[in-house]
C-alpha cells in the first residue's frame, strides 16, 4: 500500500487534492509551495512536469510550463526537488506529465526515481491504456506506484470497467471533454454522467477534476466522488506578486 | 518487408495512439469505420468523381525536357500543383469530408502550416457545406498571406495559433484542443501523414492516387511501370507517401524524401527531422522527433511554411529505419535556386516545399535512361512574397 491507498483507506469524503507545474513560478518554488499546501489542508498534490507541447492544457497551464521550462526545469532538476521534499511534505504526491518526456528518461528508470524519492503516483494523460499494460505496467507496479487514468462523459461503460481493473489508486474523473482551465457548467447532462459513474460503485475511488475552481464547484464535485482536484484556478494564485501568503486562504475558501 | 501499417496501428516500432482519453472515442471510431467507409462502393464512386471533375485528376505525368538535359536523366514532374486549389493537399480533404459525413460530424477542424492544407479543407467544406475553423501559427499568416484570404473567401475562420514557436506544430497543437473541447460534433482533417493511427494510415491511402496514376502514366509514356528513382519533399510527409505507396513493393526503385535543412542541419535553425530527429512521440504518434535531451520538442526553422514540422509521419520513420527510403536535407538557398531554376528552364514555378525535392536533383548521380519522378506537390503563387524579398524581384 502506498500513500494514495493508506489516504482513500482513511478518508472517503471531500479529500481535495492541488495541482501546480514544477518550477514555476521560480526554478526552486516547488517544494515551498508543496509544504504550504500540505500546511493550509490540501489532501493530496499533483506536481506538473512541464512540457513543450502540452496538448490537454489550457493557457494558464500551458503558460506555467512554458516559464518552469525556460525556468529550467527538467525531470533531473524535479528528483533532486523531489528528495527535499519528503522530508518537509508527508502527504501523497502524484506527478502529472506528458509521456514524451518520460520517454526519453526512460520509463523504467522513472518509475523507479520514483520510488526512491517518494512520489506515489502518476498521471501521464497521453499514455494509452494498450501500451502501458503492454509495455511499462511492470515497472510501476514492481516501484508501487498508482498510474491514474482518466474517464470522460464519452468514456464507455465497458472502457470504464476495463480502466478499473487496471487503476490501483484513484480514477480521475474528467467533469467535460476539455482541456484544463474551463469552468464548471454543471447541467443535467454533467449530474447524469456523475451518477452513473457513482453507480457502477468501481473498486477504485474517484476524484473530479478540470474547471473546480471555488467552493461551490468542489462541494458539488464531492457530493458524487470521493473529492476533487484544483488544477488552473490554483496555478492562477501563482501568478500573483506573494502569492505564498494567499495558499492558506485560497485553500480554506475551497474547503469551505 | 511490410511497410504498412499492422492491426495494431503500428509501422515497426512507430505509429501507435497516444491520446488523452478524451480523443479516444473520436479516434476509435475512426478507426473502426475509415476502412469500411474507403471500401464501400458509393464512397468509391462519390470520391473517384471529386477527384476527377472537381479536382481535375489524373494530374498529368509531364517529361521536363530542358530540366533532364540539365541533369543527364529523363525527369517527370507529377503535376500535383495542377489540382484544385494548387497542391496535392486536397486528395485528402476531398476524402475526409466523406468520411466526415459518413460519421455525421457537422463541424470541422484542421491545422496548418502553408495554408495549402487550410485552403483545401476550407474548399471542401464550403463544397459541402459544413463550418470550417482553420489553426494556423502566427508566423505563417504572416507569410502565406494570400491563402489566408483565400480560406475566408470560402468561408473558413482562420484562427492563430500564438503559442511556441507559432508554426504548423503549434498550429496542430491548437486543433487538437479544439477537438477535445468539441469531443461529438466534430471531424478533424489532419493534412498530413502524422497524427495518432488511423490518420498516417488514411491519408496516405487518399494520398496514394499520386502514385497510383504515375504507374499506369508511366507504362502508357515508357513502356515500364517503375521509374529508378522518385524525388518527394517530407514536411509531415503527406506527398512524399502518396508519391511511394505503390512503389514500396517495388524494391528496385530508389525512393528519396528530401527533408528541410533550413539554414543547415548544424545552425540550429533547421526542420532536418530524420537527421537531428530521435524516436519519440508527438500529435499522438511514435516517430522520430526533434527534441531536446529532457524531451522537450525543439522549434524548428525552414523558409518553407509546410516543411517547418519537427516530426514527421510514422510510417516514414519506418522506411528510413528500415532504409527502404533515403532521407536527406536541402537548405533554405538550395531549395530558393531550385525554384527560380525550374521557373525559368519548365515556366513552372513552384512551390518552395516542392522547390526542395527539386534542389536534390543536383546532388545525385544519373545514369543517362535513368527515369526519375519528382512530385511537383504544389505551385509557387503562394510563395510569391517570399520569393519577391530572396531574389529581390
Ligand atoms: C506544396 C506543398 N508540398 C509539401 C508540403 C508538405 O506536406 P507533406 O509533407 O505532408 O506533403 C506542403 C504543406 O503545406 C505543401 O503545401
Amino acid at each position: 500500500m502506498n500513500r494514495i491507498n493508506q489516504l482513500f483507506e482513511q478518508k472517503k469524503e471531500s479529500l481535495l487534492s492541488i495541482y501546480f507545474t514544477a518550477g514555476y513560478p521560480d526554478l526552486n518554488s516547488t517544494v515551498d509551495i508543496a509544504e504550504a499546501l500540505e500546511k493550509a489542508g490540501a489532501d493530496f498534490l499533483e506536481i506538473g512536469i512541464p512540457y513543450s507541447d502540452p496538448l490537454a492544457d489550457g493557457p494558464v497551464i500551458q503558460h506555467s510550463s512554458l516559464t518552469a521550462i525556460n525556468n529550467g526545469m527538467t525531470i533531473k532538476v524535479l528528483f533532486e526537488q523531489l528528495k527535499e521534499l519528503r522530508s518537509r511534505v508527508t502527504i501523497p504526491v502524484l506527478l502529472m506529465g506528458y509521456f514524451n518526456p518520460l520517454l526519453q528518461y526512460g520509463v523504467e528508470h522513472f518509475c523507479s526515481s520514483c520510488k526512491e524519492v517518494g512520489v506515489d503516483g502518476m498521471i501521464i494523460p497521453d499514455l494509452p491504456m494498450y501500451e502501458y499494460e503492454d509495455l511499462y505496467q511492470e515497472y510501476f507496479s514492481m516501484n508501487e506506484i498508482s498510474n491514474v487514468f482518466l474517464i470522460t462523459p464519452q468514456t464507455s461503460d465497458e472502457r470504464i470497467q476495463k480502466i478499473d481493473e487496471l487503476s490501483n489508486g484513484f480514477i480521475y474523473l474528467l467533469s467535460s471533454s476539455s482541456t484544463t482551465g474551463k469552468d464548471l457548467n454543471v447541467s443535467d447532462q454533467t449530474e447524469n454522467y456523475f451518477s452513473r459513474i457513482k453507480n457502477m460503485q468501481l473498486k477504485n475511488p474517484t476524484m473530479i477534476g478540470f474547471g473546480i475552481s471555488d467552493h461551490t464547484s468542489f462541494a458539488k464535485a464531492s457530493e458524487y466522488a470521493n473529492g476533487a482536484i484544483v488544477g488552473t484556478a490554483f496555478v492562477k494564485i501563482l501568478e500573483k506578486d506573494h502569492y505564498m501568503e494567499q495558499i492558506p486562504k485560497f485553500i480554506k475558501e475551497l474547503k469551505g | 518487408m511490410n511497410y504498412q501499417v499492422d492491426e495494431k496501428g503500428y509501422y515497426g516500432v512507430f505509429g501507435g495512439a497516444y491520446i488523452p482519453e478524451m480523443l479516444y472515442p473520436n479516434i476509435k471510431e475512426l478507426r473502426e469505420k475509415y476502412l469500411e467507409f474507403i471500401e464501400d462502393p458509393k464512397f468509391q464512386e462519390e470520391y473517384v468523381m471529386l477527384l476527377k471533375d472537381y479536382v481535375g485528376r489524373p494530374s498529368p505525368l509531364f517529361l521536363a525536357e530542358r530540366l533532364s538535359k540539365k541533369y543527364g536523366a529523363k525527369i517527370y514532374l507529377k503535376r500535383e500543383d495542377l489540382n484544385h486549389t494548387g497542391a496535392h493537399k486536397i486528395n485528402n480533404t476531398v476524402g475526409q469530408i466523406l468520411v466526415a459525413e459518413r460519421l455525421g460530424k457537422k463541424r470541422i477542424i484542421a491545422e496548418t502550416g502553408a495554408g495549402q492544407h487550410g485552403v483545401a479543407t476550407a474548399t471542401v467544406c464550403a463544397l459541402k457545406g459544413l463550418e470550417c475553423i482553420v489553426y494556423m501559427g502566427a508566423v505563417d499568416i504572416e507569410r502565406q498571406a494570400p491563402n489566408v484570404a483565400r480560406m475566408k473567401m470560402m468561408g473558413a475562420t482562420v484562427i492563430p495559433a500564438t503559442s511556441g514557436s507559432q508554426t504548423l506544430k503549434d498550429a496542430t497543437n491548437e486543433a487538437l484542443r479544439d477537438w477535445i473541447n468539441h469531443p461529438t460534433d466534430t471531424h478533424y482533417i489532419l493534412g498530413s501523414v502524422v497524427g495518432p493511427h488511423p490518420y498516417p494510415d488514411m491519408v496516405a491511402r487518399f494520398q496514394s492516387i499520386i502514385s497510383e496514376e504515375t504507374k499506369w502514366q508511366l507504362q502508357e509514356k515508357t513502356g515500364k511501370s517503375t521509374p529508378d528513382y522518385v524525388l518527394a519533399c517530407v514536411g509531415g510527409g503527406s506527398n512524399a507517401m502518396g508519391m511511394f505507396y505503390h512503389f514500396l513493393a517495388d524494391e528496385d526503385v530508389k525512393l528519396i524524401a528530401v527533408e528541410a535543412a533550413g539554414k543547415g542541419v548544424d545552425s540550429g535553425e533547421s526542420a532536418a527531422t530524420t537527421l537531428l530527429g530521435k524516436e519519440g512521440v508527438l500529435h499522438g504518434s511514435r516517430s522520430l522527433v526533434m527534441q531536446t535531451e529532457d524531451g522537450q520538442v525543439v522549434e524548428p526553422y525552414s523558409i518553407s511554411a509546410g516543411l517547418d514540422y519537427p516530426g514527421i509521419g510514422p510510417q516514414h520513420a519506418h522506411l528510413f529505419t528500415s532504409r527502404r527510403a533515403l532521407y536527406v536535407s536541402i537548405t533554405d538557398d538550395e531549395a530558393m535556386l531550385a525554384g527560380m531554376e525550374l521557373s525559368k528552364l519548365e515556366g513552372i514555378i513552384p512551390a518552395i516545399e516542392t522547390a526542395h525535392a527539386l534542389a536534390y536533383l543536383g546532388k545525385m548521380k544519373f545514369k543517362e535512361d535513368d527515369t526519375v519522378v519528382v512530385c511537383l506537390s504544389g505551385r509557387g503563387d503562394k510563395d510569391l512574397d517570399t520569393y519577391m524579398k530572396y531574389f529581390g524581384l
